[in-house]
Parts: structure tokens; C-alpha cells; sequence
């Protein structure tokens, strides 16, 4: 028993010390000379451009299921005029950045964590190590790079679609114009919602890139450590990007809104 | 003659398993050495410690005469430039053209821009390795024999002075081994490179081997030419010339 936890501990220690070495590592490589540019561009086309689908679908059901869902209460009280506010302040403030950047984390982190495993399984790293590359600055730095980019354009996007989404849902029974109902949206927006809400989205584009890079470059050897990578990469992400949202709820909360 | 590389006492453990128990070997420049041993006596793991991949617990390695055990991480990388690896499972970019991956250390390590050397570059490589025809294929597209020598042309394209083989005719047929054999010996003739070969293959350690090390437990037990060795009255030495 007694064994097992210093087993853990250590197990755990050690992972500590795997993670902070990577960190050094890629912000290192991030400011050396010999920047990937071309790579950081292509990176961020695979990233952007190839998520764009998922994202914009999800971004709309998520205004037209919240519109759908949220009438009938709102109604109850008299109060579906309020709809577009609702639907926009919890969509622009908490669920566009979360819900879409797990969705990224899905897609983005799976996609890198396989790829990096899969040429760490098949030597592809370490024959760009021996040949004198930095494998860290052109594989690593210009995917998180191109995730901390992608994701809040991503989010922007989503955002934008759920509006939209809104306006349909709220459509579908009522009757309400285009111009009353974004103008409703718009103005119970303060910058306040935004602004926060934006900037979480940087860091969960780092952790998305950083945990799934971490996790191909920790593979081990063996075609099932492929797997393993992309599967721990969209978990752990998954699971960092909920404990960054309430680290940044509570911050907003004291700093922003002075609660 | 000129030693290239030169390794004394070079010993590693994984998990508190020791694999290698003391190395000891010495390359001299244009000279080809075989290390040849049973599976999982360290022959691979020598090598890697040579480009650092690992890091030896304890001993030195001098290569070209700079001890990499003592260098930093640019130091190191400087050191590559003049040191080529092929390895086992010939671990081609899969998401590259052939072209592609022979621009890789052109425009990454030696930054290259100019396109024209670089297709120059990539040509004589190819036709060293009589592959030239295959510039634009995917490595999915080319045979087990096929992608060792476009490994080889990667390697070769920086013009190293010592070349690493680990494995180098390992998963081929007869017919193919012997053609990577011989192609060893011409690039050293093309190129006068030194090389270290790992190798279970017997009839290639024959063909381009100058001296034969062999390997047991960690140690180096052995050395001489093909001739020497399997004269030997050892019967642990023989059974690999059996």
C-alpha cells in the first residue's frame, strides 16, 4: 500500500518534470533563430480551415437548441423579449469558448497527438534530431502557435453562428425581425463579456497544441501508443480547459465584474 | 590513421537493467566497421548514444574529436551536420514526397534557399542510390529496398564524413541485401566516409566490413576482420559464422 502511493507520487513527480522540460523547451525553440513561418501558415490552415465545418454547425445548434430550450421558461414569465440577451450574453460570455474549444480539443488535439506519435513510434523525430533539425521548433512550437491563433478565431466564429442559430430558433414559434432581434443581442453585450471571454480562448488554443504535442512526443514505442497519445491528448486537454474556465470565471469575477 | 570516433568505457542501464557494460571501440576515418551481436545486446543502443539520441550513464564519447557527452544542444546539432544515421526501419517523413524529405536538411539544417541546389542536391543524391526516377512518389509507394536506399540518399545528401547503419539490410530479401551491401561500399568510395554497421546479416558484415566487433552482454568480446573471426576456435564466435 504504502509503496504503491510513493510508486504514484513518484510517477507523478516525474510527469510534473516531463511537462515543465517541454514547456522550457518549446518557449526556447519559439524565440530561436530559424522559424518555421511556412509550417506556422500551414499549421494554421490545418487547424483553421479544417475545423471550420464542425465549429460553425456546432456554434449554430448551440444558439438554436439555447433559443428552443430557454423559450418556454421565459415565456412563462412574460419575458421572450429577453431571449436574444440570454441567448447572446451566455453564448458570448461562457458557452461558445468552453463548448467550442472542447470540440477543438476533440479535433485538433487527436489529430496532433497521432501524428506526433506516429512519427515518434516510427523514428521520423529522432531522424530529424540526428540530422541536425529541431524536431521541438518544427513540429511543436508552430502547432500550439497555430492553435493559439486558430482557436479564438474559431470561437469568434462559432459565436457569430450561434447568434444566428438564435434568431431561427426564435423564429420558428414567435416572429421576430433580423434587426430587433441582433440589436436586442447586441446591446445587453458589454465589452466586459467579450473581452474575457476572448482572452480564455488563448490559453485553451495553448493547452489544446501543448498537451496534444506533449502527449505525441511522450509516445512510447509501439503502434498502441499511438492510440494512447491521441486519446490522453483530447482527455487531458478536455480536462484542462474546464479547470482554465473556472480558474478564469472566478478571476473575471473579482477583476471584472468587482463581485 | 585518423580516428573519427573513439569510445571508452560506455555503459547505460534502462530501468537499473544495465545494457551496455563497458564499450570500448575506435573508428578510423574511411575505415567500414561491422558490430555484430545477438538481439538486445546494445549494438542499436551503441550507435544512438554516438548521435545523442541517448545519454550514457558513464564514459565518453569523441566524436570528430569533440566529446558529445559535454556539449550543449547547438554544439551537438553542429556535430550532426558531419555524421549521417540510416535507420532500422528507414523512418521516412510519410507525409513528404521523396523530394521533399531529401529537401528536408537541405533547407532545415544546412539553409539552403537557392531551389535549383537544391533539386541539383537531391538528383545526385537519388542517382547515388540509383533511385532517381522515384523523386515525386510518396515513401508509401516505394518497396522495403527502395525506401533503405531513399533513406540512404537523406543521409547522404549533407555529405557526412562517418555514416551510422543500424540494420541496414534488416527485413530485405537476399537478392536486395546484397544490393544494399554493395551500395554501402560505393558510397564509401563516392563519398570516403567512415561507417559503423549494426548488423545480424553476416554476408553484409562479409561485404562491407574492413573489422568485425562483436557484442555479448554489454561488452565488446571480439574484434577482427571477417577472416579472423571465423577462424575463431571460441565456439560463442563461431556460431555467428555458422
Amino acid at each position: 500500500m504504502k509503496q504503491g502511493i510513493i510508486l504514484r507520487g513518484k510517477k507523478i513527480l516525474e510527469s510534473i518534470g516531463d511537462y515543465t522540460e517541454f514547456f522550457k523547451s518549446v518557449i526556447t525553440n519559439t524565440f530561436r533563430r530559424g522559424f518555421e513561418w511556412n509550417e506556422l501558415i500551414r499549421q494554421c490552415y490545418l487547424v483553421g480551415v479544417r475545423s471550420i465545418n464542425i465549429v460553425l454547425v456546432t456554434g449554430f445548434v448551440l444558439g438554436f437548441v439555447l433559443t428552443l430550450q430557454s423559450q418556454p421558461t421565459l415565456k412563462a414569465f412574460g419575458a421572450e423579449g429577453f431571449v436574444p440577451n440570454m441567448v447572446a450574453v451566455s453564448i458570448i460570455r461562457e458557452i461558445g469558448p468552453v463548448i467550442i474549444s472542447l470540440i477543438c480539443a476533440g479535433k485538433i488535439a487527436s489529430g496532433i497527438g497521432a501524428e506526433i506519435g506516429s512519427m515518434k513510434v516510427t523514428e521520423q523525430i529522432a531522424a530529424m534530431d540526428v540530422s541536425g533539425a529541431n524536431s521541438i521548433q518544427y513540429l511543436a512550437v508552430t502547432r500550439i502557435l497555430a492553435c493559439i491563433f486558430m482557436v479564438p478565431l474559431l470561437v469568434l466564429f462559432a459565436d457569430a453562428m450561434s447568434l444566428l442559430g438564435g434568431y431561427v430558433g426564435t423564429n420558428i414559434s414567435g416572429n421576430m425581425t433580423a434587426v430587433l432581434y441582433f440589436n436586442k443581442s447586441f446591446s445587453s453585450l458589454l465589452f466586459s463579456d467579450f473581452f474575457p471571454s476572448l482572452i480564455k480562448t488563448f490559453f485553451f488554443g495553448f493547452i489544446i497544441g501543448f498537451v496534444a504535442c506533449f502527449k505525441g512526443f511522450h509516445a512510447n514505442r509501439g503502434t498502441e501508443s499511438v492510440g494512447i497519445a491521441a486519446n490522453s491528448a483530447v482527455v487531458s486537454a478536455s480536462f484542462w480547459i474546464i479547470l482554465i474556465d473556472a480558474l478564469a470565471v472566478q478571476l473575471t469575477s473579482i477583476f471584472v465584474y468587482n463581485q | 590513421m585518423e580516428t573519427v570516433i573513439e569510445i571508452k568505457d560506455l555503459k547505460i542501464a534502462f530501468n537499473g537493467k544495465p545494457v551496455l557494460t563497458g564499450i570500448n571501440l575506435t573508428l578510423c576515418r574511411g575505415e567500414n566497421l561491422a558490430i555484430i551481436g545477438r538481439s538486445g545486446e546494445g549494438k542499436s543502443v551503441t550507435i544512438e548514444c554516438i548521435v545523442g539520441l541517448l545519454t550514457p550513464d558513464e564514459g565518453t564519447i569523441t566524436v570528430l574529436g569533440k566529446d558529445i557527452t559535454n556539449l550543449d544542444s547547438d554544439e551537438l546539432k553542429e556535430l550532426l551536420l558531419h555524421t549521417g544515421f540510416l535507420f532500422q526501419q528507414s523512418a521516412l517523413y510519410d507525409s513528404m514526397t521523396v523530394r521533399e524529405n531529401l529537401a528536408f536538411p537541405l533547407i532545415r539544417v544546412l539553409k539552403i534557399s537557392d531551389e535549383a541546389e537544391i533539386e541539383k542536391r537531391s538528383v545526385e543524391a537519388l542517382e547515388a542510390v540509383g533511385l532517381a526516377a522515384a523523386i515525386d512518389k510518396m515513401p508509401s509507394d516505394l518497396s522495403g529496398g527502395q525506401r533503405k536506399r531513399m533513406a540512404l540518399a537523406r543521409t547522404l545528401i549533407v555529405n557526412p564524413e562517418i555514416i551510422l547503419y543500424d540494420e541496414p539490410t534488416t527485413g530485405l530479401d537476399a537478392i536486395t541485401s546484397k544490393e544494399i551491401s554493395a551500395l554501402i561500399m560505393d558510397i564509401r568510395k563516392k563519398y570516403k566516409s567512415s561507417s559503423i554497421i549494426i548488423t545480424h546479416d553476416m554476408s553484409c558484415a562479409k561485404i562491407t566490413a574492413d573489422r568485425i566487433l562483436i557484442i555479448n552482454e554489454g561488452k565488446i568480446i571480439a574484434g577482427g576482420t571477417y577472416k579472423e573471426l571465423e577462424n575463431s576456435s571460441d565456439p560463442f564466435i563461431a556460431s555467428f559464422f555458422k
